[in-house]
């Protein structure tokens, strides 16, 4: 049974941690770095949530005991924790040090994921279970809580009230970080080390505190997608590898939004939809690996016409994976 | 003593890992005066303005601001004591508007406001006499209006010490004229400015006094009116130097290249070079003028094989024994195996022709290295070659293994123009081979072209110095917006004759 309503909340609900990630990405990729290190951040991120949770969890005698604000508090900030941790990680290498960008992000990325199903599988292993996976379902009931009215005002509720904190929270930290890029004197400093970090810095701008600042923040927001993913899409269930390539089409969709947050916000609906539209297909041709491809199709489409239209404002930022020595000649 | 200096530096010393940059360079600037700091690429003169304003930090010395003195951390530290500089190339971000780029880094307190920036702006804009488009972007302005964009952004921060690196290096001799009133109006605004240059001739019209530099060391400051060209060049290279171009009758000259109809396209699809028809002949140097981006960059590419021309267009190339045969359609191998070479110096020096990160000899081997009989690389003879021109061209490079990236702009563009002309071809084309070069290299590369056409060369020669295209060339040929707009005897043309064909709107007349 198609309805047009459950698969626009099934679209949301898979767009969020895209939109996360990608509004992450944009304020990293802003400052000049291109952090491919996201999709690591985000299990990072995710992890370091779940490890919050399943502390807090096991210290209570029982799940009714649970306060709600500590419930949340401390995944969040244990979330925030970690991945602010792996973007200083990555700044520290390729700011300070100035390594290689591409390869930082790539070892990055290979290490959130490691260390994600490193303690994933620990955290399994000492609850015993004999399912490979994680319930933080205390947790997550407090993470999943949604707006009053969600069940009672028909297609409106289920299709605007019924989302945890945590995706309202995406889209407004998307439209803050669209208007901080364009309507600020922060945002227009920070978009110019992204374009040309000599000008900015003869025009008196601290780039490498630019680029740490925005790439730690950018790593905070994309972290939170990890872990809505396990809190509230995941209903507080982590297994491992569960979160597959979200991070990937995290970066996808900073190309497809053409580096504007407030388009990501359409664009993570959109890759959402992509991403589950094998559930409506048939059943011979559902085949979800193909499917799956779909929003990395229509990335590359995004590019060919952004690169034929050859429009400088719609291109990424033009030092983008570059660092910047000021002494350099 | 009477009333401080606006700026001096005592002393100052910076090196580069075992390269001395600047050793010992002391300078004074007055309020309301012009003065000009002349010296050979490499002297460091870049380098100590670099200092004065934040870029680099020296090893020693003092500088003093109004007779206080001062430690220039960063480039904020140098706007907050009022001293704003304007670098060679521009420091400024494509994507953003004038505006956008002139508020950049300002933090004034105030809320941030554009239509209030601009406002302020147009107040400056007024007040000196410049005319910009608000709503352009950066990337669509030309090299003329991002200076003055610069200029701006340094007066909107209330710079009293205002510093030019190579200012007119890109200008039109008419662009020249404004921007030297402009300086002329801040001058009587009591304002000091420091204007870095290789034009003798401009160093005298415009400055008050002139420090001149060699070698990264302290030679002297002179009075202009005591000063001639002579003089200064003299100051700056230590030694007696003739300044006269040699410009010998062209023996015997052949057609090499005659040139019908070429018209290309850019990938707009817009006319770049538009129905261009000219010959080129043995034994004689062609100039091109005209302001850049005019099309002598697409002419050159289509010569060299390296452009798509639009269909119709000949360029018919005729060797010493008369064999003709047509480059259209040719590869740039196959161009470049009949003789005809291109040593093209673009704005950024390195874009074209050298790999920056590659040393001298690799960067002679990229020539060179498909005549090879091995699959080994030979090397010897390209570090032969290498060697010969950095001793014959006096390239400043701790050795032959030294990636070019590191070396100053000018032995850059020595190592280029040594290595097309080592080829040996029949028809070599230069492009801005002067670009930036001091006096004594500038003359090294002309003797080299007049060489060349006295081995019976045609040379095509694209230069942006009109004084030098008139002493230098036989005919020169004007282009403007893909169109030449004349061909002139360079024994006889007259500058301002060569401007107004340079700018004469061809758009227009073709509509009227």
């Amino acid at each position: 049974m198609f309805s047009l309503i459950t698969f626009l909340h099934r679209a949301i609900m898979q767009g969020i941690p895209l939109l996360f990630g990608s509004t992450g990405e944009i304020m990293t990729e802003k400052s000049g770095n291109l952090n491919l290190g996201i999709p690591g951040v985000m299990y990072i991120g995710g992890m370091s949530g779940v490890i919050g949770a399943f502390l807090y969890e096991n210290s209570l005698s029982s799940p009714s005991d649970a306060v709600g604000f500590l419930a949340v508090m401390i995944p969040l900030l244990c979330c925030a924790l970690g991945s602010l941790l792996a973007g200083l990680i990555y700044c520290f290498l390729t700011v300070t040090l100035r390594a290689n960008q591409n390869v930082t992000g790539l070892a990055l990325t290979t290490f959130g994921t490691g260390f994600g199903n490193f303690f994933g599988g620990s955290l399994i292993k000492l609850t015993g279970a004999d399912v490979p996976s994680v319930a933080l379902t205390t947790t997550s009931n407090f993470f999943r809580t949604t707006l009053p009215g969600a069940e009672t005002t028909g297609w409106f509720g289920k299709l605007f009230l019924s989302y945890g904190f945590l995706a309202y929270a995406a889209v407004i930290i998307a439209i803050i970080c669209s208007y901080f890029l364009n309507h600020t004197r922060h945002g227009l400093n920070l978009r110019a080390v992204g374009e040309n970090p000599a000008t900015a810095d003869a025009a008196g701008i601290n780039v490498n505190r630019a680029k740490y600042l925005s790439t730690c923040i950018g790593s905070v927001i994309a972290g939170f997608g990890g872990l809505y993913y396990v809190m509230d899409y995941a209903n507080g269930v982590w297994s491992n590898d569960g979160f597959g390539d979200r991070g990937w089409l995290a970066i996808a969709l900073v190309i497809f939004a053409i580096w504007r947050p407030n388009l990501s916000i359409l664009g993570s609906i959109v890759f959402g939809g992509l991403y589950i539209v094998y559930l409506y297909v048939p059943g011979a041709l559902r085949t979800q690996e193909l499917y799956k491809m779909i929003p990395y199709v229509v990335t590359i489409v995004v590019l060919i016409l952004v690169s034929v239209r050859d429009k400088k404002e719609n291109q990424g930022p033009a030092s983008l994976g570059l660092s910047y020595f000021r002494e350099d000649r | 003593m009477g009333a401080p200096f606006a700026l001096e530096l005592k002393g100052i010393t910076k090196t580069f890992g075992s390269t001395i940059a600047n050793k010992d360079v002391d300078l004074q600037v007055k309020n309301g005066e012009i003065l000009s700091i002349l010296g050979e690429n490499g002297s460091g003169k870049t380098t100590l303005m670099n200092m004065v304003s934040g870029i680099y930090f020296p090893d020693s010395g003092e500088i003093y601001v109004d007779g206080k003195e001062v430690v220039i951390k960063s480039p904020k530290d140098a706007f907050d004591l009022k001293i704003g500089m304007i670098h060679q190339h521009f420091k400024l971000v494509d994507v953003f508007n004038a505006v956008q780029n002139i508020v950049l880094g300002v933090n004034d307190g105030k809320k941030y406001n554009l239509k209030e920036a601009e406002k302020r702006v147009k107040a400056i804009c007024d007040k000196y006499g410049f005319v910009i488009d608000f709503s352009k972007k950066i990337y669509e302005m030309s090299v003329s209006e991002k200076q003055t964009v610069e200029i701006i952004k340094v007066l909107y921060r209330g710079a009293d010490i205002l510093i030019l690196d190579e200012p007119t290096a890109v200008l039109t001799p008419q662009e020249t004229e404004k921007l030297f009133d402009v300086l002329r109006k801040m001058r009587e605004d009591n304002k000091s400015i420091i204007i870095i240059t290789h034009k003798l001739h401009e160093v005298l019209e415009i400055s008050d006094r002139v420090t001149i530099l060699r070698k990264g060391m302290y030679v002297g400051t002179v009075e202009t009116k005591d000063a001639t060209e002579q003089s200064l060049t003299e100051m700056m290279m230590g030694e007696k130097v003739s300044l006269n171009i040699k410009r010998t009758e062209p023996k015997n000259p052949e057609l090499r290249i005659d040139v019908k109809n070429l018209s290309v396209k850019n990938h707009e699809g817009k006319l770049v070079l538009d129905n261009v028809n000219f010959t080129a002949n043995s034994g004689e140097i062609l100039g091109i003028a005209g302001i850049s981006g005019c099309g002598q960059k697409e002419l050159l590419e289509s010569i060299a094989g390296l452009q798509q021309t639009v269909k119709g267009s000949s360029i018919l190339y005729k060797s010493k024994d008369g064999e003709e045969s047509q480059l259209v359609g040719k590869s740039p191998k196959e161009i470049r195996k009949l003789g005809v070479a291109l040593s093209f110096v673009p704005e950024d020096r390195l874009g074209m022709g050298l790999v920056g990160n590659m040393d001298i000899v690799d960067n002679m081997m990229l020539r060179s290295y498909k005549g090879g009989h091995t699959a080994f690389l030979e090397r010897k003879a390209p570090k032969d070659l290498a060697n010969t021109i950095i001793k014959d061209l006096e390239v400043v490079t701790p050795s032959a293994e030294t990636p070019v990236r590191r070396l100053s702009g000018g032995n850059v563009q020595k190592v280029l123009v040594g290595r097309e002309i080592a080829s040996n071809p029949t028809v070599l084309m230069v492009a801005y081979p002067v670009r930036g070069l001091d006096v004594n290299s500038s003359y090294l590369i002309y003797d080299l072209l007049n060489k060349q056409k006295e081995h019976g060369t045609s040379v095509i020669f694209v230069g942006e110095d009109l004084d030098v295209l008139i002493e230098l060339c036989d005919r020169i040929m004007v282009m403007n917006s893909g169109k030449i707009t004349g061909i002139v005897d360079g024994r006889t043309a007259k500058k301002d004759e060569i401007g107004i064909l340079m700018t004469k709107n061809t758009d227009r007349e073709g509509k009227a």
